[in-house]
């Protein structure tokens, strides 16, 4: 009997947890379905209203930004570039760095260890305004590669990789060095395939990270066409129930990567523990 | 390091080589650009600059609105720290005890996590608006909500906008904590001690310490930086400054001020307040945690 009152209450508790985390965003989705008018009138709605297709396509489709430059579907776009970009080449300089940091001899290594791994303290909010000016000597402002290079240039993870190398058995190295390995072919052959949960797992962290930035494409992009979809979200003008239906287009993207590669997310992180 | 390595003379820079162009041109760069700026000072025009000492940090020292932004920052990294560690530990003890709907529960309560603070705040600024906001009324009804006014209820619609995508993140975490102990244990403990309450202070709770020490450090990194998106797109500091937090006063006084020096200066405190908490991190949590 007491197992199932201690159940119930397992269950009671979840379920306002849930009501926290779910309600918020159910009101937005369900207020984006109707006309701006309805909102203005009636204030956020909890059910759903009948302007569904015509709120989305219209944001979806529009011209819009201050000098109606720029559509929605745009905005997903230089997204979603900036974010592959990030994740891609953060992944690849990151595996073989932490690769050269491990399985080498490297000559001053300390040092070379702490240039990449203090500036795990510098956050890029820290350095915003050189960090702009530096982009604009090198003419990279209002470019994909001016979104991309500054945020790729992280530490983070190559001290994850790191420490997954670090893991792996010794033995490893020997039995492929007596095969006459070199460590090209170590790299490529053995250690790429041994990482891919890792690899998989830093990418999804670092796209979500990329296509949640804010602040550097806020400053990077004076030039509408390429505005990013979370930038764009407080820049863009339209009627309220337009706005709502941004809100929730704008999160689709890293929640269905997070909900459907949890599993895959969960596991790279916890290898390393 | 490993004990076996590789033997060579050059493939090693070969390997580094990307990551350390990348970091020195758009990492090393700003950075020394941000300290050159700490220690110049420039006229109001912008035509001239010179050495300038410690003059930048004296005047940030001597100046209220920065103290009141790292008074804020200091409260605001630790309300959010008690409150998503509270709320996210909660919810994972009892998402690892139900028998149904396990998954159905974790996936709900994980997603938030994704969100971006910016698109957080733009929600909650619906909510906390006068005209819709459901939450704006209710607070209103209690006891007259202002918060372009009124302090603390600027805070409180700050710390809700803050608070709420970092739950997930401390639900996923600690969930996975629990999920780390080994079942030996704990029917070991249940043998000892009968009460739930006890059983889960004294031996579940020690053993979840390493999780607990992770996840304080990654609220207040957030709370420092990731929560920039939010201030900007909720009180944007108001009222006065009494919600900026020291990153978004820095970006103010340097991007919209155009004051380099003092934002170098901000810049580089902030810098050695991060340093302080890794090295507190390293030296003393890493020493007296065990893990399993």
């Amino acid at each position: 009997m007491t197992k199932y009152i201690s159940s119930t209450i397992n269950h009671f508790i979840l379920s306002i947890g849930l009501l926290i985390m779910v309600v918020p965003i159910w009101i937005i989705f369900a207020s984006s379905t109707h006309s701006s008018l309805f909102i203005n009138t009636n204030g956020l709605q909890f059910f759903l209203g009948d302007n569904f297709i015509d709120n989305y396509s219209r944001v979806l489709f529009k011209q819009s930004g201050f000098f109606n430059e720029i559509t929605a579907l745009k905005m997903f776009l230089n997204s979603f570039v900036m974010a592959t970009g990030i994740a891609t080449l953060s992944v690849i300089t990151s595996l073989m760095a932490a690769y050269g940091l491990v399985y080498f001899k490297v000559k001053f290594a300390t040092f070379i260890f702490w240039l990449i791994f203090i500036t795990l303290l510098v956050p890029l909010e820290l350095r915003i305004m050189p960090s702009y000016i530096v982009m604009s000597k090198l003419n990279l402002v209002n470019t994909f590669a001016g979104l991309i290079l500054p945020i790729s240039a992280s530490a983070i993870a190559t001290f994850f990789f790191r420490q997954f190398y670090k893991s792996i058995p010794d033995e490893l190295l020997e039995a492929a060095k007596l095969d006459g390995t070199n460590s090209w072919s170590f790299f490529i052959d053995f250690l790429i395939p041994l990482s891919k949960t890792m690899i998989a797992a830093v990418f999804i962290f670092m796209f979500v990270f990329g296509y949640n930035q804010y602040l550097w494409p806020l400053i990077m992009t004076t030039s509408e066409q390429y505005w990013t979809v979370v930038m764009g979200l407080k820049t863009m003008y339209g009627s309220i129930s337009d706005r709502f239906a941004f809100v929730i287009m704008s999160m689709i993207p890293p929640v269905i990567i997070i909900i459907f590669l949890q599993k895959l997310f969960i596991q790279g992180i916890f290898q390393n523990k | 390091m490993k004990k076996v390595q590789f033997k060579s003379n050059y493939s090693q820079y070969f390997f580094l080589a990307p990551q350390l162009l990348i970091l020195l041109i758009f990492l090393y760069w700003p950075i020394i650009q941000t300290f050159k700026d700490a220690f110049t000072m420039q006229d109001a025009f912008g035509f001239g600059s010179q050495f300038a000492g410690f003059d930048n940090f004296l005047f940030i020292f001597s100046d209220p609105s920065y103290f009141t932004a790292f008074k804020f920052t200091i409260i605001y990294s630790f309300v959010i720290t008690f409150i998503t560690g509270s709320i996210g530990l909660l919810l994972a003890v009892q998402a690892n005890k139900v028998m149904h709907g396990k998954s159905a529960y974790k996936t709900l309560l994980i997603w938030p996590y994704a969100i971006a603070p910016a698109v957080v705040g733009v929600m909650a600024n619906y909510f906390f608006s006068e005209r819709y906001g459901l939450l704006h009324h209710l607070f209103n009804n209690l006891w007259g909500f202002n918060w372009y006014e009124n302090v603390f209820d600027a805070y409180i619609y700050v710390i809700i906008a803050g608070s709420w995508k970092q739950i997930s993140a401390n639900f996923i975490f600690f969930l996975a904590g629990l999920q780390a102990i080994q079942k030996t244990v704990i029917e070991a403990s249940i043998i000892d001690c009968k009460s739930n309450i006890r059983r889960f202070w004294t031996i579940t709770f020690p053993l979840l310490m390493p999780t607990t020490f992770f996840l304080i450090i990654i609220n207040i990194t957030y709370a420092f930086f990731d929560t920039f998106g939010i201030i900007d797109t909720t009180t944007i500091g108001a009222p006065g400054s009494e919600t900026k937090t020291l990153v978004y006063k820095a970006y103010i006084d340097g991007f919209k001020g155009l004051d380099l020096g003092s934002a170098g200066a901000q810049s580089i405190m902030m810098m050695i307040i991060v340093l302080v908490i890794t090295i507190f991190q390293f030296r003393y949590i890493e020493g007296k945690i065990h893990y399993n």
